[in-house]
């Protein structure tokens, strides 16, 4: 029973992960048509953040030395930063290109942050003693989970809600929603294209900012590729859940961190090396049931 | 009607050419604000054409727009709606994820209103157009008479000096076409804009336009009173041929 609920736990804490890096995906490619990779890099430059740069691989802490208050607003800040300039620097220019540009030019800024990690930290992974009280189990109604996991579905959780009511009550989300959806037809009804797209990409920041910390508590290394792999899980999550739609990146985020923790739990000890493999054969299974994803993004069926 | 100043909207010798084939050769057209202006013709005669050079959405090849006596031809549509020309389409390009009110709301916070002004004028514009029954559907679930009324609403709540309707009615029966003419015939007294109305059906907008104008292969045929328009020897021979406007002229 407690075993069930662990596995049960272990997939909503990876699925809500996923389903963070989804939405800032989906919010970007709403506005803009760009599937950001770089995405990946602003998530690992915000664990980097936390030590002092240096080719030792237990490096002293920078950020991660402040209090937890300050720490939190100290990556915050370096990612939003970060992802707001490669907006301006590298996005912005290439605006009305199509999206295999942009694309592509996402894979640039990607290698190219990856780069300046490895030039400044080397790209020898670190261990990294963060939040590490947080690892302690907690015991709720006689269960015990770790803390970390507790943490990473209760900042999932504030972040989706806090993202909805943006989304649905404020002028600038409403605003986002219309050129998410259209993007001229908004920009038609006043919608300034710059600020709209610039608070896309903090919004991804705040939460490739909250990744960083969660994977940092979680697994106390850093490594220049600890962002790579979220991000194209998260990524298959959007295509999942219907390129364009939100609700279907989070819902595709939970469906994918389920599946890998159901593999990672059911498999034979024999296959499970072979995990993400299977991970990425029930997604090409899902795509085949239903290419367009599960949740379709009504402006790609407007009538005409 | 505000107290402001009138505002003009105008077109100087406009010529839109695709390739080889002229859209429009050679049209000046003068829009008011406060008024309603027809733009008919048959199918290909340069209508939309023509709406997409007031709006910004076509370059004049050669000529220009004016608006308050100022050089716009330049401008592209983003501009030009923030300068207060308005304007809806044949499809209706609804925000169809959000909801009717929400729609009109994206238009008002673009003219610079804060959320709650912004729904508060929604409401407004929606209650005007006896559309506050819809305000909470979602667009994706509305009818067709609905949706075309909806983009009308939301043109109308960015509140525009000129807004550009092209054909509003297209697609409608005869007593939602009626209805919606009474309303956009009220249009300049409520918003205090200038209207511009294409209709390919001239009947239709007989008793909703001050003035109209016919354009006929890219080029003017005649512009006038509706009862001048409906009298003239040249635009009924485009409306129906020769031979059918001599027996049949009662009919337009």
């Amino acid at each position: 029973m407690s075993n069930l609920v662990q596995i049960l736990v272990d997939a909503i804490s990876l699925g809500s992960l996923y389903a963070l890096v989804a939405l800032a995906i989906g919010l970007v490619f709403g506005v803009m048509k760009l599937i950001n990779f770089a995405q990946a890099d602003y998530i690992t430059i915000g664990a980097y953040a936390l030590v002092v740069p240096s080719a030792s691989v237990s490096p002293a802490l920078f950020i991660g030395g402040w209090p937890v208050v300050f720490m939190v607003a100290g990556v915050l800040a370096v990612v939003t930063v970060l992802a707001l300039l490669t907006e301006r620097i590298a996005f912005r220019p290439m605006r009305n290109s199509n999206p295999a540009t942009l694309l592509i030019s996402s894979f640039a800024v990607s290698y190219f942050l990856q780069h300046l990690v490895i030039l400044v930290h080397t790209g020898r992974p670190k261990s990294v003693g963060v939040g590490n009280s947080l690892s302690a189990a907690v015991e709720i109604a006689g269960i015990r989970l770790p803390g970390n996991q507790i943490l990473t579905m209760v900042v999932a959780a504030v972040m989706l809600v806090g993202l909805v009511i943006f989304l649905k009550k404020t002028p600038m989300g409403i605003q986002m929603r219309a050129a998410a959806e259209n993007f001229q037809m908004a920009r038609l009804m006043g919608v300034r294209a710059n600020r709209v797209i610039a608070v896309a990409f903090v919004i991804s920041g705040v939460m490739a900012a909250a990744v960083s910390l969660l994977l940092v508590v979680q697994t106390g290394t850093l490594d220049v590729r600890m962002g790579l792999m979220p991000v194209i899980f998260a990524f298959f999550a959007t295509v999942i859940g219907g390129m364009g739609s939100l609700p279907g990146a989070a819902l595709g985020g939970f469906i994918v961190g389920f599946i890998s923790v159901m593999l990672q739990a059911f498999l034979p000890a024999d296959l499970r090396p072979f995990r993400d493999a299977g991970v990425f054969l029930l997604v090409i299974l899902i795509l085949l049931v239903r290419p367009q994803g599960l949740i379709v993004d009504r402006a790609a069926r407007e009538r005409v | 009607m505000t107290g402001k100043t009138q505002q003009v909207l105008e077109a100087h010798n406009v010529h839109v050419a695709f390739g080889g084939i002229h859209a429009l050769s050679g049209v000046d057209m003068r829009l008011d604000q406060g008024t309603v202006l027809g733009l008919i013709g048959p199918n290909g005669a340069g209508k939309t054409t023509m709406v997409n050079v007031l709006s910004g959405f076509q370059k004049p090849t050669r000529g220009s727009v004016v608006l308050n006596g100022q050089d716009v031809s330049a401008l592209g549509p983003q501009r030009l709606a923030r300068a207060g020309v308005g304007r809806s389409f044949q499809a209706a390009r609804l925000f169809r994820d959000m909801t009717v009110e929400q729609n009109l709301t994206v238009a008002g916070i673009g003219t610079g209103r804060g959320g709650r002004a912004a729904a508060r004028a929604a409401a407004e514009v929606l209650d005007w157009m006896g559309l506050t029954r819809v305000a909470e559907k979602r667009c994706d679930a509305l009818s067709y008479g609905d949706e075309r009324r909806v983009s009308i609403a939301r043109a109308l709540a960015l509140h525009p000096a000129f807004v550009l309707l092209d054909e509003p009615a297209s697609g409608m029966n005869d007593a939602e076409c009626d209805a919606l003419m009474h309303t956009i015939a009220h249009i300049p007294e409520r918003f205090g804009c200038g209207v511009l109305l294409i209709e390919h059906n001239m009947k239709v907008i007989m008793g909703v336009c001050q003035r109209i104008h016919v354009l006929d292969g890219g080029r003017s045929l005649a512009e006038g009173t509706p009862g001048e328009v409906q009298n003239d020897p040249d635009v009924r021979r485009a409306y129906l041929g020769k031979k059918a406007a001599a027996e049949a002229h009662h009919l337009i």
